[in-house]
Formats: C-alpha cells, sequence, structure tokens
C-alpha cells in the first residue's frame, strides 16, 4: 500500500512539470495550428540556462527560472520570426519542416558547444519523510511553481488586453485582423509564451534529473500524448492531461516492468485519438 | 568537333582524378605503415650498434605486428589510447634491444597499421590485407567487441596468433577459434567479483536487486552475475532492466525499498549509472552495498558529491590497482613486465601527460602478453607461441593473465578479474580507491556504505 501511494505522489509531483511542458506545446498548437517539433531542444536549452546561470553566476535555481522564462520568451520571437512568420499561412508540412529544422539546428549547435555529456544541477532542498514516504523538496516546489505558472498563463490570458488578443486570433484570426488586433505580434508573443513555457519546464527538471541537449526529446514526445490526452489548444487540460500522464508513470510501474510504460502510454495516445480526438476535456475553440 | 574536344577534355579531367586518388592511396598506405615501423627502423639500428659490440654473431629477427586503429568515427578516443599503449610497449621493447631468445637472436618489433575507421567492413578487409599482403607475424585486435569479432574470424581463417583487447564481448571465444586471445575480462564476469567482494565483506548478506540498462552489454553482465549469485546462494529480490535514455529512476527505486534488498548490483552507461546513484541517495535508500558498471571508474563521477561515496565500480585496470612482484609471490604466480607507477609515468612522459585509461592499460597488455609468450616459447614460431600462451599463468601490473584452453572457449580470459573501485570520502577529499581484489587493494571497503 504504502508502495502505490509513494508511487502515486511521485507521479503527480512530476505530472505538473510535464503538465507545463505540454502547455507550451499546446498553446501555440491553439493558437496558430503550428506543431512545434523545436520543443524539446527548447526544454533542453532551459535546462542548460538554468545550469549555466545556476553554476556560473551562482543564482537560486528558482531565481535562475525568472531568468531562464524571459531568455525562452525571446527565443520563442525569434524563432517565431525567423523560421515561422513566413510559412505561417503555408500547408502544415511547411511549418512543420521549418520547426523541424530549428530543432536540428539547436541540437547541432548544442552539441558542438555542451557535447553529449550528462550535466547535473547540483542542488538539493532536503527530503522530507512522511511515513514510510520520502519526498523530495525540489520536486515539491518544481510542483507549486508549475502550478503558480498555470495560473499567471491563465490569469494573462484572460485578464490581461494581449491575452485577450491572443485568444481572438486562436479564436478566428482574419476576424482578429479586421478589429486591428496586430496579429504578426501576437503570434509571435504566442510562440514566445510557448516556448517560455517549454524552457520553464526545461529548468524545473534540470534542478531533479540529469540531462543532456538531447534530453528534451523524451518531454516532448510526453507532450504530443498530454495534449492530445488534455486537448489540443487547451493549456488548462494539458495540466490535467500532464498529472494523469503522471499518476500512469508511476502506477504502471508498480503491477508490471517498467519498460512497458511508453507502450501503454502511446496505446492511449493513439486510443485518444480514435475515440475522442478532441480530447478528454475537449478543446477550447 | 565540339563534341570531341568536350569528350577529350571530359577524359582528361577523369584521368587527373584517378591519378590524384591513386597516388593519394600509394602516398598515404606506406606512410601509415612507414610512421608506425619507423621508430623500429631507428631502434633496430640502434639494437645493431649495440649487438656489435657485445655479442658480434647475435642475429635480429623482427617481427611484424598488425592491426588496425580507428583513427576516425566512434571509436576513435579509447582506439587511439590502446594504440598508444600498445605503442609505449612497442617502442620500450624495441628501444631496449628488442627480446632475447636462448640462442641470442634479438627479436625486436615493427608495426604495420591502418585506419579501420570504426567500420567493421573495414576491419575485415584490413586484417586480410595484414595477414597476407603485409605478412604479419601476430595480430592485435582492433577496440571495441564489434570491430574484434570481425578481425578474429580473419585471423583464424589464416591462422595467425592474435591478441584482443578492448573487447570484452564472450561470444567470439564461443565460436570455435583456437589462435585468438583474450586480454579483458569477458563481460560474463564483470560484476561476479563484487558478488565474491559481498561475500567476503558480509555472509549474512542474502537479499540482491539486480536493476540494469537493458543493452546486450549490461545484459549479458547481470544475468551471468545473476546465476553466479543464485549459485552462491543468494536471494534476488528484483530483477528488473530500465531503457538506456531512463531519467527517472523513480518507480525503480520504490521497487527496490518495497522489496528491501540489501545490496544492489546492476547499471548500464555512465549517464544511466549516475543519474540512479543521485536518485537513490535522494531518497535515503538504506542499502549496504551498491554496484554499478561503467560509471563509477570515471572521473565524472566525483560531480555526484555524497551521492558518490560508497559506490563501487568494475574497472579493468586502475594506475592505483597494487598489483606488484610482491602481490604475484603471495598469490603464488610468476610476474612480468613493469609496475603500475612505471607504466603510468612512462605513458605520461610519452603522451604529453595524458593520463592512461584502462583502454591505454589494455593495449600495452597485449603486447606484454605477446613478449612474454615468445619469451616462454623462446622462439616467434607461431605454434609455439601459441602453445605458450596457452599455458601462460602469470600476473602483470594489468592483473592476473590466464586463458581458457578448452574446445568450447578457447581463447578467453579465465585470469584476469575486474578491479573494483569504491569512492570514499577521505582527507584528500572524495577518491577512488581499488578495494577488489585484496592483492590490489588500496584501502578497505567503505561497508556498509553510508
Amino acid at each position: 500500500m504504502d508502495f502505490l501511494l509513494a508511487s502515486v505522489i511521485d507521479g503527480l509531483l512530476l505530472g505538473f512539470v510535464y503538465g507545463i511542458a505540454a502547455m507550451g506545446l499546446t498553446l501555440i498548437w491553439g493558437v496558430m495550428n503550428v506543431i512545434n517539433l523545436a520543443h524539446g531542444p527548447i526544454i533542453a536549452l532551459g535546462m542548460f540556462s538554468l545550469y549555466f546561470i545556476f553554476s556560473l553566476l551562482g543564482l537560486n535555481p528558482y531565481l535562475a527560472l525568472i531568468l531562464v522564462a524571459v531568455l525562452g520568451l525571446l527565443l520563442g520571437i525569434l524563432i517565431y520570426f525567423v523560421a515561422v512568420h513566413r510559412v505561417i499561412d503555408a500547408p502544415h508540412l511547411s511549418t512543420l519542416l521549418a520547426t523541424f529544422s530549428v530543432n536540428m539546428i539547436i541540437i547541432g549547435l548544442g552539441t558542438a558547444a555542451f557535447t553529449a555529456s550528462p550535466r547535473n544541477v547540483e542542488f538539493s532542498l532536503g527530503s522530507f519523510t512522511v511515513g514510510s514516504i520520502t519526498l523530495l523538496g525540489t520536486r515539491l516546489v518544481a510542483a507549486v511553481l508549475a502550478l503558480a505558472v498555470t495560473g499567471g498563463l491563465y490569469l494573462f490570458l484572460y485578464r490581461t488586453r494581449p491575452g485577450r488578443y491572443i485568444r481572438a486570433v486562436a479564436n478566428n484570426r482574419d476576424a482578429a485582423e479586421l478589429m486591428g488586433v496586430p496579429s504578426a505580434q501576437i503570434l509571435a508573443l504566442s510562440f514566445g509564451l510557448g516556448t517560455m513555457l517549454a524552457a520553464i519546464s526545461g529548468g524545473l527538471i534540470a534542478t531533479f534529473f540529469p540531462f543532456t541537449i538531447l534530453a528534451g526529446g523524451v518531454y516532448e514526445l510526453k507532450s504530443f500524448v498530454i495534449g492530445v490526452l488534455g486537448g489540443l489548444g487547451n493549456p488548462v487540460g494539458a495540466l490535467f492531461g500532464g498529472l494523469i500522464l503522471g499518476v500512469l508513470e508511476g502506477i504502471i510501474p508498480t503491477f508490471m516492468p517498467t519498460t512497458w510504460v511508453p507502450v501503454l502510454e502511446f496505446g492511449l495516445f493513439v486510443l485518444i485519438l480514435l475515440v475522442r480526438p478532441q480530447g478528454l476535456f475537449g478543446a477550447r475553440k | 568537333m565540339k563534341r570531341a574536344l568536350i569528350l577529350f577534355s571530359l577524359l582528361l579531367v577523369f584521368a587527373l582524378i584517378l591519378g590524384a586518388c591513386g597516388g593519394g592511396n600509394t602516398n598515404n598506405e606506406p606512410a601509415a605503415a612507414n610512421n608506425a615501423s619507423s621508430s623500429s627502423a631507428d631502434t633496430s639500428s640502434a639494437a645493431d650498434t649495440s649487438t656489435d659490440e657485445a655479442m658480434p654473431e647475435a642475429k635480429t629477427e623482427t617481427v611484424v605486428i598488425g592491426f588496425t586503429t580507428s583513427q576516425t568515427g566512434s571509436q576513435n578516443v579509447s582506439s587511439v589510447r590502446q594504440v598508444n599503449g600498445l605503442m609505449q610497449w612497442m617502442n620500450a621493447v624495441n628501444d631496449a634491444g628488442g627480446i632475447e631468445l636462448s640462442d641470442g637472436t634479438k627479436v625486436t618489433f615493427e608495426a604495420v597499421t591502418y585506419d579501420d575507421e570504426s567500420n567493421t567492413d573495414r576491419v575485415q578487409e584490413l586484417y586480410t590485407r595484414l595477414a597476407t599482403e603485409d605478412e604479419a607475424d601476430f595480430l592485435i585486435s582492433p577496440y571495441s567487441s564489434g570491430l574484434t569479432a570481425a578481425s578474429a574470424v580473419i585471423a583464424e581463417q589464416y591462422g595467425k596468433v592474435m591478441i584482443t583487447t578492448g573487447a570484452a564481448s564472450d561470444d567470439t571465444y564461443k565460436q570455435g577459434l583456437t589462435t585468438v586471445f583474450q586480454a579483458y575480462t569477458p563481460a560474463s564476469r564483470y560484476l561476479t567479483g563484487a558478488v565474491d567482494l559481498l561475500e567476503s565483506l558480509d555472509p549474512s548478506v542474502k537479499k540482491l536487486a539486480f536493476v540494469y540498462e537493458n543493452s546486450k552489454f549490461s545484459t549479458d553482465v547481470v544475468e551471468a552475475a545473476k546465476s553466479y549469485a543464485e549459485s552462491k546462494g543468494y536471494e534476488i529480490v528484483l530483477f528488473e532492466g530500465y531503457d538506456p535514455e531512463t531519467t527517472d529512476f523513480g518507480p525503480f527505486i520504490n521497487k527496490i525499498q518495497d522489496s528491501g534488498p540489501d545490496a544492489i548490483l546492476g547499471g548500464g552507461h555512465f549517464q544511466d549509472g549516475s543519474t540512479f546513484a543521485r536518485q537513490l541517495n535522494e531518497k535515503n535508500i538504506d542499502v549496504k552495498f551498491f554496484t554499478l558498471l561503467v560509471a563509477p571508474p570515471e572521473p565524472d563521477f566525483a560531480d555526484l558529491g555524497d551521492a558518490a561515496v560508497g559506490v563501487i565500480g568494475p574497472s579493468q585496470w586502475e594506475p592505483l590497482a597494487a598489483f606488484t612482484p610482491e602481490s604475484a609471490q603471495e598469490a603464488g604466480l610468476e610476474w612480468f613486465g613493469i609496475t603500475s607507477d612505471e607504466f603510468v609515468s612512462a605513458y605520461e612522459a610519452n603522451y604529453e601527460g595524458e593520463e592512461p585509461s584502462y583502454h591505454s592499460a589494455g593495449g600495452y597488455v597485449a603486447g606484454l602478453i605477446l613478449q612474454k609468450a615468445i619469451l616462454d616459447a623462446d622462439s616467434i614460431d607461431p605454434d609455439k607461441v601459441k602453445a605458450a600462451l596457452e599455458a601462460m599463468d602469470l600476473l602483470t601490473f594489468y592483473g592476473h593473465i590466464k586463458f581458457d584452453t578448452t574446445a568450447e572457449a578457447h581463447g578467453l580470459q579465465i585470469g584476469h578479474s575486474m578491479v573494483y573501485i569504491q569512492w570514499q570520502d577521505g582527507d584528500a577529499g572524495l577518491a577512488k580507491q581499488v578495494v577488489w581484489p585484496i592483492e590490489g587493494a588500496t584501502a578497505d571497503t567503505l561497508y556498509p556504505m553510508p
């Protein structure tokens, strides 16, 4: 019983962070119908940024996370104008290829600059033992921050003018443009927010797992599953999708070999696409 | 007319390209061979002058040793280190005037080597060339199990004695080969020493957990270790593999906590192993003994800080390992060659301060094994050398060397065992100590681990 409880809690805490990563992917998809294949490497860049700010500047990782977020936002806007903007109205394959080339560029440069050796952020908040369950400080904080980021995103989308613009563009770009919404800037901002979320999730993951420049790939794949689970284009659904995936990852290994986890995860992915393509929580479109 | 002109100029360009390629080839290959043999040519003339003074009637035999180097490709780093080790041995022997046989013959060595590009097809092609055109007397394997498997078949086909190094896989020696001899401890015994160490530390321990990477190497290693442990009466409470890219060991750690083992064995490569160690430490799992493959001997493992303390790992050789003539005497074995300190200082002097890895030591010892076999055979006749290798049972700075002579696994290394290192927190900070085997130990095992 303790074993099951410990596994569920571990999964739940991770699920929050998965949720943020997926939110970034799903936001970009929801607003501009672009599948960002550079999502994984941006998560990895988030990890590296946090690592360097922490180890070179000696900043607390959670303060460093603010910088990571700003960098992520700026990088996203840059990527949008360099690679995505000119193909935004072209067929899906073009944006797919454009973001895929960004993916390859980041991985290529990253491998050259950082090599493929793993890095660790040497930071610990200790652990708390409740009964037979040991909780790690860094994971608790990551879960709390993930919730805070989700709340912040919600407020931004529903309570601010740029947020309303984003929702308007997501809803109907032509109509929004006719109403005077500067769609290019709003699309760039949305892309930036998406990459910012990816970078934040990367930064949080770096506080408890080691990583290389290739480490983002796993979380990109998870983000796809979560995105489909929660409904593509639905940020809050993504958080719930993340929690569901995290709990599954915790529970599945308690009764079968851990290598089955991805099999079941992607089985679920296909099943949702077949049975409920709008996701468990429906797309807010 | 215009057409003829174009045709002619095309032909001219084609001929030029062909010429350039051909020229490149002929320049290139002898250069590689010359390069490797030039030092031996110098030293053999040096040997000649010294023998002129001492023993005018002595003759000199030059033995050609063929091998490939992965100067390019994925195995580059380890392969170059291995060849550095081998060349260090060869230059040392040649500088000393060669090996002297009982009839006064001086045997010196000449290397013929090519770049195998870390590519199996190139290895097959080049070893065939070494065995036929270059008339190599003896062969040394390339680096890595895969390339070695390809070269071993060629060695057997042409009846050439080959010492393999940098290759741990057992399979190669179970195909009925008769002329190939392995210097590395095979994969099947990578972790069995850890079981022996545990048994010697604490006979009361009975429950083991194996958590390992799902790769051929790691699976081979743990399956062999598991059956060995079971034969010693251990109970295996958990035996589970993980994917190579795993970063979250939480589910395994929860399973370990649930099954309550005294000792954990397994791992795979650097990244997964170090993550596993780190997360096990974070979760405060109470375990007495923790052994991982590959990761702990790497100097970078120290980055884990407290999580590294007490972790044990197998290595083919460590600079610290104190195999000495005295420990040979204690173990009742013949001692041969230089000591670890001599090897390390000579290596660092030869290669601009580069610290030798176990790959370098493996290259050196391959030459040393051949040298000893020629001495024991008192001949360079391949059949006599092969018989000497089969009878070999000695201790070197690299450890114990003895080969399997049964038909089922001829040439498999059965004497050498892994050196087990443990990270310990001493006065000088976190450092590796050799804890097993006892004759090479530099410190007592920290047990139970903190």
